[in-house]
C-alpha cells in the first residue's frame, strides 16, 4: 500500500488569505484542495477495494443537498473488514471526535501535525490512511468553516462557527467547504461568519471562544451538570438511537438524559445515618439544660425571692393522689418555667397545667407581672384603636358619595361590653403557653367578654397551634390562641379554689359603700391560717373556697353597664330616633369571692366536687384531693399548709349529653305577611273575557233567580274575589 | 398491661390524670400476681380505670392461652381485692347505652328510668317491673363497648394459629418508625367486621396468620379516636421506644374516658 502523503492544507490567517483575492480565489484554492483530497480517496478506493461498495456511497459532495450531507451513510468510509495494522477498522470517528472536542479546542483539530489524524498518519503501515483521510478531513474540516482560524493549529474558532462545526464535524466530516451556490457557504469564509463583526480582532474571538465554552462548562449549583456535557450526552445519544424527527422529541430526549444522569448520593458501603424527628425535640430539651449567663445568676441573688414555684413540690402532692405528669416531664417543665421566669419580668408564677390537643398539647403558665411591666400590649390596642376610626373615615367617605343609597338598616348591634383592664377581674393573670417544655413560651392576648360568652356556646378540640382558625357557630371572635385563653380563664374562675382561711379579704375602708362593687376583689394570703387536717378537709366541702371570682354571664367578672352613656353618645342618640326604648338591664352578680365549694350546684344528681384521701392506710400523711366534676381534669390538693391546683384535660366542660352545636336562626322575615302584599297571578287575558261573559249570562239569568244561582253568582263572586286578589 | 410494666407504660402514656397513685401502683404489682394465683390465668393484664363519682374502679383482665377467647374481666374498688365481672351480653349493652352521666362508684347503685321513651319502655319493661339497672351492669357493658371501639393492637404482634386460637408473636420486635405512624399497622382487637367485605384482590395481600382482623385505616370517623392514638404513638417516638408491647399500651388509652354517655 502506497503511502500517500496526506495533501497538507494549511491555514492561514485572514490576512494572508485575504491576499488571495476574495473568495473567488478562495474558492479556487478550497476545490483544488478538495479535489485533491478526493482523488487521493479515489485512488485508494479503487486500488485497495476493488469490492467497494458501488458508487452511490462514495459521492462528492457537490450536488448533494444540504442535509443530505448529515447522512451518516452518506460518508464514504471506506474500509470495512479489513484490518490493518492491528488497529480497529471502523474506530467509532464520533467519539474520537468528541474526544477532541470534550478535551478542548485548543488541540488544533488540523490535519497537520496534531491530532489523531497526526497520530494515525505516524502509524507503522500507514494503516488507516483511508481511516485516517477523514478524520484529516474531519479535522480540516474547521478550516473551511472557521473562517479566518489562525494560523497552523486552527485553536479557536468563533462561536457559532464552532457550535456548527460541532455537528458539521460529526456528520458531515467528509464534506469539503461549501460551494458557492449552497446555502450557508458565506458563512464559512473567512471574515463573513455571523459574529464576525461583532469580533474584529481575532484575539477577542479568541477570548470569546474561551468565555462561551467556560460558559457552558458550567456546572449548575442544583444539579451538578453542565451544559456541555449535557448537550454532548444528547446528542450522542440521538445519534445512537437515531429516532425519526429527532428535532421534534429534542426536548424529551434532553429529559430523558437529564433523568438517567441522576446517581444517589449514598455510598453503597455504609449506610446514611438516619436523622429522626425524636432527635430535634431531644435538642430542644437538652437546651433547657444549659446555665443561662452570669448576669442572670447575680440578678436572681439580688432578688431574694425567687418567682419560681417549687413545681416538684407541688408534683409530688399531686402524684399521691396520683394526678400529674411522670416526674421527668415535671422536671422539665420545671426548667421551662425557669426560662420564662428569667427571660420575662415576672413577680409570681405558677405552672397552670397541660390542655390536651389533637396535634400537640400545651403547658401552661400562669403569671403576673412585676408592676409597670406591662405596657406593650396597650400599645396594640392603640393601634387597633386609629385603625378602626380610618375605616370609618372612609366609610363615610363613601356613604357621601353614593347618592341613592338604599334605606339604612335600623339595626343597632348590641353594644360592645369592653374587657376587663389588665391585673383586675378575668385578665387578672397572664398566660404564657408552649407546646413542648423547651420550646419558647407565647404569651396569649388577653380575654374579652364576647369570647367568653362565644366559648361557652361552643365545644371545640385543640389543635395545638395557636393561629388555627376556630370554626364555629356563633362565630368565635378570635382563632385557636384567644379561645384557649377564654376556656382557661373559664377553668380558673371555675376551679381554682383553696382551703378556707389561706386568703383572707384585705381590709379597706369605703369598700362595702359602693355601689355595683360586687363584693371584693382584694385577698391576700391570711398570716394566721391554721390548716385543718386532711380527714376534715376531705369530710365537707364547705372547708374549701374558690379565690377567683367567677366569670358572670356578660364574660367578664365586674358588671358593665353598656347603657351608661357618655355625653358623646348622649348627644348622638338624641339626634336619631329612638326605635327601640333599650331595656333596663339588670346588674349581673355572681357569688362572691370566697365562697366555699359547698354551694356549687352540681350537674342533675353529679356533685360539682368529689374529693378523696390519697391514702386511707396512712391518714397522718395523707393528702386531701379535690377533683371538679364540672370541669374534668381540674384537680386541687391541700396538705397542711400547702395546696395547689392544676388542670389536665381537654380544657372542656363536662356535658351530660353530646354537645349539639347551636343551630342558625330562622331566616328573618323580610316584611309581614298580609294579603295585602300576598302576590297572586294576574287573571289572563281568556280568563277575563270568561269572566265578563258569565257575568253577562249570569245578568240575563239572574232575573230567574233561584237558589242554584245564587250558589253559582256566590261561586262567581268568591271567584272575583280570588282573582281580585 | 402486665404489672412488670406499669411505671413505664403510665411514664409513657400519662396525658395527666392517670388515676393511679402510687400506692395503688404498688398494690397492684402485687394483688395482679395473687389474682393470677388464683383465677389460673395464663396471664393477667390491667385494664385501667373508670372514675366515678364517690370511688374509682379499677379493672383488670385475665387471659387464657388464647388471646382471642371472652375474658374474664375484675373489678376493685382499692386495687387489692377484686371481684368478677359477669360477661357481657347483648342486652346489658343496649341497657347501659340509654344511661348517661358518670358512674357513681357504687356497685350495688342501681339506676332508675324515669325519661325513657315509651316505646324502649315496651321493649324492656316485662312484669311490669320498673326499669332499672345494676352499676355493675353498666360497668360491664361500658368496658365492653371500650374495648370494641378502642382496643388496638400492632400487627403482626398476635398471630393466629390454623387451629383459630391467636398466640403472641415471639418475633414480633416492634413497628419500625414509618410503620407506626401509619394506620394501617394497627387493628382492633375484636371480631372482624370488614374482613369479609375486602375484594379479591386486596385479600390476596393478606397474610392470614397475621392480618385476622379490622385494620384502623377504614374507621369513621377518623379523625378524633386516630388522632388520639396518633398522638399516643407521637409519645413513643419521642420516646424512641420500639412498640413492642403496643398491645398493651393501646387499653391504657382508656385511663381517660369518663365514661359519660
Amino acid at each position: 500500500m502506497v503511502r500517500r502523503p496526506i495533501p497538507r492544507v494549511k491555514h492561514r490567517r485572514t490576512k494572508q488569505r485575504s491576499s488571495a483575492g476574495g473568495p473567488a480565489g478562495r474558492l479556487g484554492t478550497a476545490t483544488t484542495r478538495t479535489a485533491a483530497l478526493r482523488k487521493a480517496q479515489s485512488a485508494d478506493t479503487k486500488q485497495a477495494r476493488p469490492k467497494a461498495r458501488p458508487a452511490p456511497q462514495r459521492r462528492s459532495c457537490e450536488g448533494l443537498l444540504h442535509h443530505e450531507r448529515f447522512r451518516y451513510g452518506a460518508l464514504p468510509i471506506m474500509k470495512r473488514g479489513k484490518k490493518r495494522g492491528g488497529r480497529p477498522l471502523q474506530t467509532n470517528r464520533r467519539e474520537e471526535q468528541l474526544g477532541q472536542l470534550q478535551n478542548g479546542v485548543e488541540r488544533p483539530p488540523s490535519g497537520n501535525g496534531n491530532g489523531s489524524g497526526s497520530r494515525r498518519s505516524t502509524q507503522p503501515g500507514g494503516g488507516d490512511k483511508r481511516q485516517s483521510l477523514p478524520t484529516a478531513e474531519a479535522n480540516s474540516r474547521p478550516a473551511p468553516s472557521g473562517n479566518g482560524c489562525p494560523g497552523n493549529g486552527c485553536r479557536f474558532t468563533s462561536v457559532a462557527s464552532e457550535a456548527e462545526g460541532l455537528l458539521g464535524r460529526l456528520a458531515m466530516a467528509e464534506h469539503g467547504p461549501y460551494l458557492p451556490h449552497e446555502p450557508g457557504y458565506g458563512l464559512y469564509q473567512p471574515g463573513y461568519g455571523l459574529f464576525d463583526d461583532q469580533t474584529p480582532d481575532p484575539d477577542h474571538r479568541m477570548l470569546a471562544c474561551q468565555n462561551a465554552k467556560a460558559y457552558l462548562l458550567q456546572s449548575s449549583l442544583t444539579s451538578g451538570l453542565n451544559l456541555y456535557d449535557h448537550l454532548v450526552n444528547v446528542l450522542t445519544k440521538i445519534l445512537d438511537e437515531r429516532p425519526a424527527n429527532p428535532v421534534d422529541i429534542f426536548e424529551n430526549i434532553s429529559k430523558d438524559v437529564k433523568a438517567a444522569q441522576f446517581q444517589k448520593k449514598m455510598d453503597t458501603l455504609r449506610d446514611e445515618h438516619e436523622i429522626l424527628p425524636s432527635f430535634e425535640s431531644a435538642e430542644i430539651r437538652r437546651n433547657l439544660f444549659f446555665k443561662s449567663d452570669a448576669g442572670d445568676e447575680e440578678r436572681e441573688e439580688e432578688l431574694g425571692e425567687i418567682p419560681l414555684p417549687n413545681v416538684m413540690e407541688t408534683a409530688f402532692y399531686f402524684e399521691q393522689g396520683g394526678i400529674g405528669l411522670s416526674r421527668d416531664e415535671t422536671y422539665l417543665i420545671f426548667l421551662a418555667l425557669k426560662k420564662l421566669v428569667s427571660v420575662q419580668p415576672i413577680q409570681t408564677c405558677r405552672f397552670w397545667g397541660r390542655i390536651l390537643g389533637r396535634e400537640k398539647n400545651y403547658i401552661i403558665a400562669e403569671v403576673q407581672f412585676r408592676e409597670g411591666e406591662e405596657e406593650e400590649e396597650t400599645e396594640e390596642e392603640e393601634v387597633i384603636d386609629e385603625g378602626d376610626k380610618r375605616m370609618d373615615e372612609v366609610e363615610d367617605e363613601d356613604e357621601e358619595k353614593e347618592k341613592n343609597e338604599p334605606p339604612k338598616s335600623t339595626y343597632k348591634p348590641p353594644p360592645v361590653i369592653p374587657k376587663e383592664e389588665n391585673g383586675t377581674g378575668a385578665n387578672k393573670h397572664v398566660y404564657f403557653v408552649c407546646n413542648e417544655p423547651g420550646e419558647p413560651w407565647v404569651k396569649l392576648p388577653p380575654v374579652t367578654p364576647a369570647q367568653i360568652v362565644c366559648a361557652r356556646k361552643i365545644k371545640k378540640f385543640f389543635t395545638g397551634r395557636l393561629d388555627a382558625p376556630i370554626v364555629s357557630f356563633p362565630p368565635f371572635p378570635g382563632n385557636e390562641a384567644n379561645y384557649l385563653r377564654a376556656q382557661i380563664a373559664r377553668i380558673s374562675a371555675g376551679t381554682h379554689v383553696s382551703p378556707l382561711g389561706y386568703y383572707r379579704f384585705s381590709e379597706e375602708e369605703g369598700d362595702e359603700d359602693e355601689e355595683g362593687g360586687g363584693g371584693r376583689d382584694d385577698y391576700e394570703e391570711n398570716p394566721d391560717f391554721e390548716p385543718l387536717s386532711a380527714f376534715e378537709m376531705v369530710e365537707s366541702l364547705s372547708t374549701w373556697v374558690h379565690h377567683v371570682p367567677s366569670i358572670l354571664k356578660q364574660g367578664r367578672c365586674v358588671w358593665f353597664n353598656p347603657l351608661q352613656k357618655t355625653e358623646e353618645e348622649e348627644g348622638e342618640e338624641e339626634e336619631e330616633e329612638k326605635d327601640e326604648v333599650p331595656d333596663e338591664l339588670q346588674q349581673e352578680t355572681g357569688p362572691p369571692l370566697l365562697t366555699p365549694l359547698s354551694e356549687d350546684e352540681g350537674i342533675q344528681n353529679i356533685p360539682a366536687w368529689t374529693v378523696s384521701l390519697s391514702t386511707r392506710l396512712i391518714p397522718q400523711y395523707a393528702v386531701a384531693i379535690l377533683r371538679s366534676n364540672r370541669w374534668p381534669g381540674a384537680y386541687a390538693f391541700a396538705c397542711g399548709t400547702k395546696f395547689g391546683n392544676i388542670y389536665f384535660g381537654w380544657g372542656h366542660k363536662y356535658s351530660l349529653g353530646n354537645h349539639t352545636p347551636a343551630l342558625p336562626p330562622p331566616v328573618q322575615p323580610e316584611y309581614p305577611n298580609g294579603p295585602e302584599i300576598r302576590e297572586a297571578a294576574d287573571p289572563t287575558v281568556e280568563e277575563e273575557l270568561a269572566f265578563k261573559a258569565a257575568q253577562e249570562q249570569k245578568a240575563l239569568e239572574g232575573m230567574e233567580g233561584e237558589e242554584e244561582e245564587e250558589e253559582e253568582e256566590f261561586e262567581e263572586d268568591e271567584e272575583e274575589e280570588e282573582e281580585d286578589d | 398491661m402486665e404489672p412488670a410494666a406499669l411505671p413505664t407504660a403510665l411514664q409513657l402514656a400519662a396525658s395527666g390524670d392517670t388515676g393511679l397513685s402510687l400506692e395503688k401502683r404498688a398494690a397492684l404489682g402485687a394483688s395482679l400476681l395473687l389474682l393470677q394465683r388464683d383465677y389460673r390465668f395464663e396471664r393477667v393484664w390491667f385494664w385501667g380505670c373508670i372514675q366515678g363519682v364517690r370511688g374509682t374502679y379499677y379493672i383488670a383482665q385475665g387471659l387464657g392461652p388464647d388471646l382471642a377467647a371472652p375474658r374474664s374481666r375484675l373489678y376493685s374498688l382499692n386495687c387489692v381485692e377484686w371481684s368478677l365481672l359477669p360477661p357481657a351480653t347483648v342486652e346489658m349493652v343496649e341497657q347501659a347505652a340509654l344511661l348517661k352521666g358518670l358512674f357513681q362508684g357504687d356497685p350495688s347503685f342501681e339506676y332508675e328510668y324515669a325519661e325513657v321513651n315509651a316505646e324502649d319502655d315496651e321493649r324492656f319493661l316485662e312484669d311490669g317491673k320498673e326499669l332499672t339497672i345494676k352499676e355493675e351492669n353498666r360497668l360491664v357493658a361500658t368496658i365492653e363497648q371500650i374495648d370494641r371501639a378502642v382496643g388496638i393492637i400492632p400487627r403482626r404482634a398476635f398471630m393466629k394459629t390454623p387451629l383459630g386460637s391467636v398466640h403472641e408473636n415471639r418475633n414480633f420486635e416492634g413497628l419500625s418508625l414509618t410503620e407506626a405512624k401509619k394506620l394501617s399497622s394497627y387493628f382492633h382487637f375484636t371480631e372482624p367486621v370488614n374482613l369479609k367485605n375486602k375484594t379479591l384482590l386486596e385479600k390476596a395481600d393478606l397474610d392470614p396468620s397475621t392480618d385476622f382482623l379490622d385494620s384502623l385505616e377504614h374507621d369513621v370517623p377518623q379523625a378524633v379516636k386516630c388522632k388520639y392514638a396518633e398522638n399516643l404513638i407521637q409519645r413513643f417516638l419521642w420516646w424512641d421506644i420500639p412498640l413492642k408491647k403496643c398491645y398493651q399500651f393501646g387499653f391504657l388509652l382508656l385511663f381517660c374516658f369518663w365514661s359519660s354517655e
